[in-house]
This record gives C-alpha cells, structure tokens and sequence, in this order.
C-alpha cells in the first residue's frame, strides 16, 4: 500500500486516494457505517490491517465467496476483535524480527459495533488497553444490535424501542441510560480517545489521524444512523450524525492521556444544544415517546442530557 | 451470480480484495438519483463533492479530465438511498422513481 505523509482531507485529495471498501458489499441502503468506513480510509498513513468484531459490518461487507475489503482484514469472533488485533500487531513484529516481514511498523485497525464494543467484547478492549498495545480501537455505533435483529445493547438510548426494549403501555422503550463507553475508555488513561460524526467530516478524518499517530492505544467512538432499525428515512443518516452532535447526545470531544479534555469545533461552536424532540421525531423508534403518558420519561431524558452537557464543558474548560 | 464449486479457488479461499464489485447492488434501488450539471459545484469549479464523500456505495463518479469536470452515477450498485440528494448544498440531484 502507498504510504501518505497527510490524511486527505480536501475533496482533490480524496479522489486520489484507493477505497478501502469497494461497492456490492450488502450494508442496507442508507446505511452510514460504509460512509464511516470510507471516511476512516482518508485518514490511513500507510500498510494497515483490520480486525473486526462481529457485526453489521462484518458480514454484510464479507459474504462468501464476496469480500468487499481492499487491505487486509481479519474476523474471528464477536468478542475478540481486540485480542486478535493484539495478537496481529506482536505477529507482524515478531515476523518482521525474523525477516519474514516486509514492514517494521504496520498499523493496526480493531473495529466493532456497540454491540461488539459496549457489551461482547467489553473485557477484550479494557485488555488491549490495558496492555498498551498501538491499536486504533474504532466503535461505529448504531444503537443496538441491529444485525441480529434489532435487539438493545449498552450503547442503546434511554426511550429508544428495540425487539428486547419494546414501547407499550408499561414500559417507554428502553429505562435505562447509554453506558458511558468514551468516559471508561478514557479512564484507562491511554494516550489518545475522541468521538467522531460522519456528518463532520473533516473532524472525523482528522482525528482518526491523530489517533494512528499516537504511540499506543487510541479510540474513536463513531456514530452511525441505521435507517432499518431506526426506522428513519435512508437519505437522512448523515443529517442524522449531525443532529446527534448538535442535540448534545453525541457531542464530540477529544480525551488526551485519560486527562486532558478538548471539545471539538462542531459541538464547541453550538449556542445551545437542538431539543431532544427534534432527534426523536426523525425515527420511528421514538415516535411512542410523544405520547402524554411518557411526558415526564421524556423531559427527564432531556434533563439528563443537558446535565452531561453541563459536565462535558467544565471537564473542557468552557 | 453465485459461483460454482469448480470456480471457486482451492480451500474456499477469497483471493482477491473488493471482489464484491462482481455483485451488483444496483438491483435494490427503488429511486434514482438524477443530477443537473448547471448548479453543482463539482462541475464548475471542481469544488463540494459532498455526495462523493457520503455516498455509502462508491456510486458518484466526479470525473477530471483536461481541466474539464463532469458527473456520472454508477448505477450498478447504487442503492438508491437518497443521502447524496440530501446533503447537496445546492440542491443539484433529485430522487425519481426507477
Ligand atoms: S442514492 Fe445513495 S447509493 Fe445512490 S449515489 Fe446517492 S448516496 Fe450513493
Ligand atoms: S453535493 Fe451537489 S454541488 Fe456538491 S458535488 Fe455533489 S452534486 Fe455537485
């Protein structure tokens, strides 16, 4: 693979650069993980190798004998995709030590759903980061386990209806509150952790850079709009991403060496944060949420929202 | 478009990257993007490319050529999904009805 001394950024450069997913892969129409997989590919410096949870992702990109991947790329399990990309990263070393190996370095890209992220795989992550391995961990984040059938995870939204999470007449959707991933991930105090949108592309690219430069464990916590689970209109997702960061549900910030808090442009030049109704009536899987009896559920979403706002800008300084 | 036990390489192996490109998605669109050259920014001065960089399925062609610039879909795997429509500042694609 060509090495780039800069991530492309401007369109021109874009355009120069090889996909690193080639279309006839199965994601759903609409969908934006392909989109956060592109973007991702704009930021890359030189060999890299994925390593990917099970998921969305991996199996409508990979279906036999298809593969929509143009480097290499590697699934084994839907709980190991740290582990594996731990043990890539010391093969390629030990390989290249014993001269079996073209390259000294090669970067190493783990990717996985929330579900693969938030819940499965949880323990594997917390080791690779433990561990210090120089791994860009990348969650793209729909909300659920959409793959299998829509069912809830701990990245899930309060008030948000799954298969496993469903809106009646006793319960609002999902009770509970989305695990605060980017804040445990951070707490590991490894060098380099950041949320992105697709929708802000030139914030996303950019750390995603930044991310593979760093000496040791990085994270990117993507959003990712799923038109089919969320029941939302497919020509939206990127819309979407966005109205997710301006509703304060996925502001996008950046945490240096578990410590250091900087809020990026897209989130740090909004006034105020869009109401959560704006975000809830694009998707159907809000739309119980606007009945009077879930009027209280509701404005206390909305508090607990504006409360972690309040507490992301004083960890930012602003 | 599947293939047959004799055309697939030995062990079931994928040998080689993005062969997804022989499965045409473009089957599953229900609305087509339609582009009008007069008002894109790619045409005129080979700015924007919005709907490049969002398009999920590779599906925008921006096209350079001797300093010209012009504008394809590829309509063999293009899903039909409407983003590129969507997020064009100049509202230069609409969605029709295949
Ligand atoms: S409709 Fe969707 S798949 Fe087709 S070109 Fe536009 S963004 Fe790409
Ligand atoms: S988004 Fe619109 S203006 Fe921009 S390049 Fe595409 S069609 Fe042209």
């Amino acid at each position: 693979m060509v090495e780039y001394d800069k991530p492309a950024v401007a369109i021109k450069e874009m355009l120069k650069r090889d996909q690193v997913l080639s279309a006839g892969h199965r994601m759903c129409a609409g969908c934006a993980a392909p989109t956060v997989v592109k973007l991702m590919g704009m930021a890359l410096r030189g060999p890299t190798i994925v390593c990917e949870a099970t998921g969305c992702l991996e199996v409508a990109t990979t279906i036999y004998p298809y593969t929509a991947w143009e480097i290499p790329w590697i699934h084994v399990a839907f709980e190991n995709a740290s582990a594996v990309a731990s043990g890539v990263i010391e093969a390629t070393k030990a390989m290249y030590a014993k001269g079996n190996y073209a390259h000294e370095h090669v970067d190493v890209i783990a990717i996985g759903g929330d579900g693969g992220t938030f819940d499965i795989g949880f323990g594997s992550l917390s080791g690779m980061l433990e561990r210090g391995h120089d791994i860009v961990y990348m969650v793209y984040d729909n909300g659920a386990y959409q793959n299998t059938g829509i069912q809830r995870s701990g990245g899930t939204l309060p008030g948000q209806e799954t298969t496993t999470s469903w809106a009646g007449k006793v319960e609002p959707g999902k009770r509970q509150k989305k695990k605060p991933l980017t804040e445990i991930v951070a707490a590991h105090k490894i060098p380099y952790v950041a949320t992105v949108s697709p929708g802000y592309q030139r914030d996303f690219i950019t750390k995603f850079r930044k991310a593979l430069e760093v000496e040791g464990p990085a994270f990117i916590h993507a959003y990712s709009p799923c038109p089919r689970g969320w029941r939302s209109e497919t020509g939206r997702s990127i819309e979407l991403s966005r109205l997710a960061v301006q509703t304060g549900i996925h502001p996008l910030y950046e945490v240096i060496d578990g410590e250091k808090y900087i809020m990026s442009g897209p989130s740090k030049r909004l006034k105020e944060l869009t109401p959560m109704e704006e975000y809830w009536k694009t998707q159907g899987q809000f739309k119980h949420l606007f009945k009077p009896e879930w009027e209280e559920f509701r404005k206390q979403i909305q508090v607990d929202i504006n409360h972690e706002w309040e507490l992301l800008k004083k960890k930012c300084g602003i | 478009m599947s293939k047959k036990y004799d055309e697939i390489p030995i062990a079931g192996n994928i040998v080689e990257p993005g062969n997804s490109k022989g499965y045409l998605t473009g089957g599953w669109r229900a609305k087509k993007p339609i582009h009008k050259d007069e008002t894109c920014l790619w045409i005129k001065n080979g700015t924007c490319g919005l709907c490049w960089i969002y398009c999920p399925d590779n599906s925008v062609k921006l096209i350079e050529k001797d300093g010209k610039y012009s504008y394809e879909y590829d309509y063999d795997y293009c899903k039909g999904c409407g983003i590129c429509a969507n997020e064009c500042p100049t509202n230069s694609i609409h969605m029709e009805d295949e």
